[in-house]
């Protein structure tokens, strides 16, 4: 039996490489997949310490996650593609202007 | 025999991570991702939560990346973040913070390990799961199919060509 | 001793899947040809010949096979090099491991062990199937974008439109099926589809949910890009996701094609069709509704679930070869209307009706 802080553990190490890749990478849409990559490891993480806690809270969180996570990528990535449709060009170092 | 298990996972997914972090080409690294939620489905498992794995196989790996690589594919072949990076320095410095992020949260979770008390059945099946969406949690299940249709208004709104 | 006899059974029944799978597709080749042929009142393919012995075109398969390896294996000067090659791979791969959780048999008796007679026994088994048929997906877009080239991009996309609408529907239409036997364990559905309504009437999914049967039926021939959803390649009009692949490569596009409909058949006969039940058999022998008995050894019980259910997967594929040869494709956005405005809502609609019926009926049959 696996104790669950070797999870939390890697958790942990996937979330710190989803930080990583969100401030390196200037392609919005490799941002926006690190940004899934650090969801997903908290996730991990739910699920270990709801095994520890012995019920399904855990699950129904990660349930929760998934189902705002599909949200937020479908309306994020309209937001990109639009974005790109008006700019023409895909860095997010040109969206530093609110309006332009 | 099921840490080994677990070790040769957990490879796979850090690996994979690193792969989406680290290649310039966009598909790859979503292709990445995907073999990364694919383990990370795997290892829900291990842990018990076979309904979990299943869906996160299904609606993470099986439609939300597709959907990403679809606007990956639309938005444009081959590399971009071409160019000078004016930043380059700033983001240089991600590296050795991330590094001791990651030193930090290990050391915090070294610090919070209690003594493993024995895991008792954790239930993973759909029945456990269901009965605890649909009775403490209807509320936020309610709330969320709201959320979902709040978003498809809003990508249907935002796709729409203004001409 | 005993572990290696564990390992031994384990790969028996994965063993016994892969081939049935993989010759049923490779089959499929000769049976699509001659079942067109005798539809359209010709004789199809009887050429190919080994000794002069000519076996109804039997030989047409292989022949096809030693063609294709022998193709040259063309990449395209703009292809994404491990993306080209990995693409088939992914296709072949997905549609052969979502038969592992298709029951075959009944738990087979023998030496004091119990077999289940499935490649793989999961709680999850119709959330892995679908699990492995969303994941197909990539096999496609990989194809389309790693051509280099537009059309195939287009036609990648098309397709992979095609199977998202498909597998919701399925998803929807299956809904109704789990509500009515109680679980995602196939084997628990096959089983439950042994009891008898009324005392007489074999509880088959394709009685108890009859819409479902409609929906599944139609949303697994889209899946599997079969005509007349075949858009993202129809043959004669545009061109698809592998206009740039040649030889073998080509050749597991084509078998996944098969594979995914032995696949979508060996679904509709679990779930539908009552597996491997034969009506009025279980598992003492037969026992006809008005008491008339008759017991049969276990062994000779298993062997002819398991003969039913080949039979039955069979007959299936034949229904879905037959549609093929008769109707004319839809076009995109006719396929896609009729995903998305047809078979979802009534999808929903089933699942509505079905609690309604399950409620008054006070339980499950």
């Amino acid at each position: 039996m696996v104790a669950e802080s070797w999870y939390v553990a890697l958790s942990a190490v996937l979330f710190s490489i989803g930080v990583v890749g969100v401030v390196v990478r200037r392609n919005p849409l490799v941002m926006f997949m690190s940004i899934e990559l650090m969801l997903n490891a908290a996730n991990l993480a739910f699920v270990a310490f709801g095994r520890r806690a012995g019920n399904a809270d855990g699950q129904i969180a990660v349930f929760f996650v998934m189902a705002v996570a599909a949200a937020e990528v479908a309306v994020g990535l309209a937001i990109i593609v639009t974005v790109f449709r008006l700019r023409r060009r895909l860095s997010v170092d040109d969206l530093s202007l609110m309006r332009w | 025999m099921t840490h080994a298990a677990f070790l040769v996972i957990a490879a796979l997914a850090v690996a994979s991570a690193l792969g989406l972090v680290l290649r310039r080409n966009a598909i790859h690294g979503a292709l990445f991702l995907v073999v990364n939620l694919g383990s990370v489905a795997a290892l829900y498992l291990t842990l018990g939560a076979e309904f979990l794995a299943a869906v996160q196989v299904i609606v993470y790996a099986g439609a939300i990346m597709v959907l990403f690589v679809f606007a990956i594919m639309v938005l444009i072949p081959g590399k971009e973040e071409t160019g000078l990076d004016p930043r380059r320095g700033w983001r240089l410095l991600a590296l050795p913070v991330g590094a001791l992020l990651a030193l930090q949260l290990l050391l915090v979770v070294r610090a919070g390990v209690g003594p493993v008390a024995p895991a008792a059945a954790v239930p993973g099946g759909v029945e456990a799961v269901a009965r605890l969406l649909f009775t403490r949690y209807l509320l936020p299940f309610e709330l969320t199919s709201v959320l979902l249709l709040a978003a498809m208004v809003g990508v249907l709104l935002l796709a729409r060509r203004r001409v | 001793m005993s572990l290696a006899a564990d390992l031994g059974i384990a790969f028996g029944r994965v063993a016994f899947v892969m081939l049935f799978v993989l010759n049923m597709g490779g089959l499929l080749t000769w049976v699509e040809r001659k079942q067109s042929a005798i539809m359209q009142d010709r004789i199809g393919a009887n050429r190919a010949s080994i000794l002069g012995l000519r076996l109804f075109g039997l030989f047409h398969p292989l022949a096809d096979a030693i063609k294709m390896l022998t193709k040259e294996d063309f990449r395209p000067a703009r292809a994404d090099r491990v993306l080209f090659g990995l693409a088939p791979f992914v296709s072949v791969f997905f549609a052969l491991t979502a038969f592992a959780s298709i029951p075959f048999g009944d738990t087979l008796r023998v030496g004091g062990r119990e077999i289940p007679l499935q490649a793989v026994t999961l709680n999850v088994g119709v959330l892995y199937v679908f699990a492995m048929l969303s994941l197909g997906v990539y096999g496609v877009m990989m194809a389309g974008w790693s051509s280099g080239n537009n059309f195939a991009l287009l036609g990648g996309q098309r397709a992979a439109a095609l199977m998202i609408t498909a597998e919701v529907a399925i998803g929807a239409s299956i809904m109704g099926v789990i509500m009515v036997y109680g679980s995602l364990n196939m084997m628990d559905i096959v089983r439950g589809q042994g009891a008898l309504l009324w005392g007489w009437l074999p509880a088959w999914g394709i009685v108890t949910q009859p819409l479902a049967f409609v929906l599944f039926l139609t949303a697994g021939i889209a899946a599997t890009k079969r005509i007349p959803f075949d858009m993202p390649e129809g043959e004669s009009e545009i061109i698809g996701y592998f206009v740039e692949y040649s030889g073998m490569k080509f050749g597991m596009f084509a078998m996944a094609d098969f594979l995914e409909t032995v696949v979508i058949a060996g679904m509709t006969t679990s779930l539908f069709l009552g597996g491997w039940q034969v009506p009025y058999l279980d598992a003492a022998g037969v026992r006809l509704p008005w008491g008339w008995t008759w017991a049969l050894p276990h062994l000779l019980v298993v062997l002819l679930q398991v003969g039913a259910f080949v039979l039955k997967v069979c007959a299936v594929i034949f229904f879905m070869m037959l549609i093929r040869w008769t109707l004319p494709r839809f076009r995109y956005d006719q396929a896609m209307r009729l995903g998305w405005l047809g078979l979802f809502p009534l999808s929903i609609a089933n699942i509505v009706l079905t609690g309604l019926v399950l409620l008054l009926w006070g339980g499950r049959p």
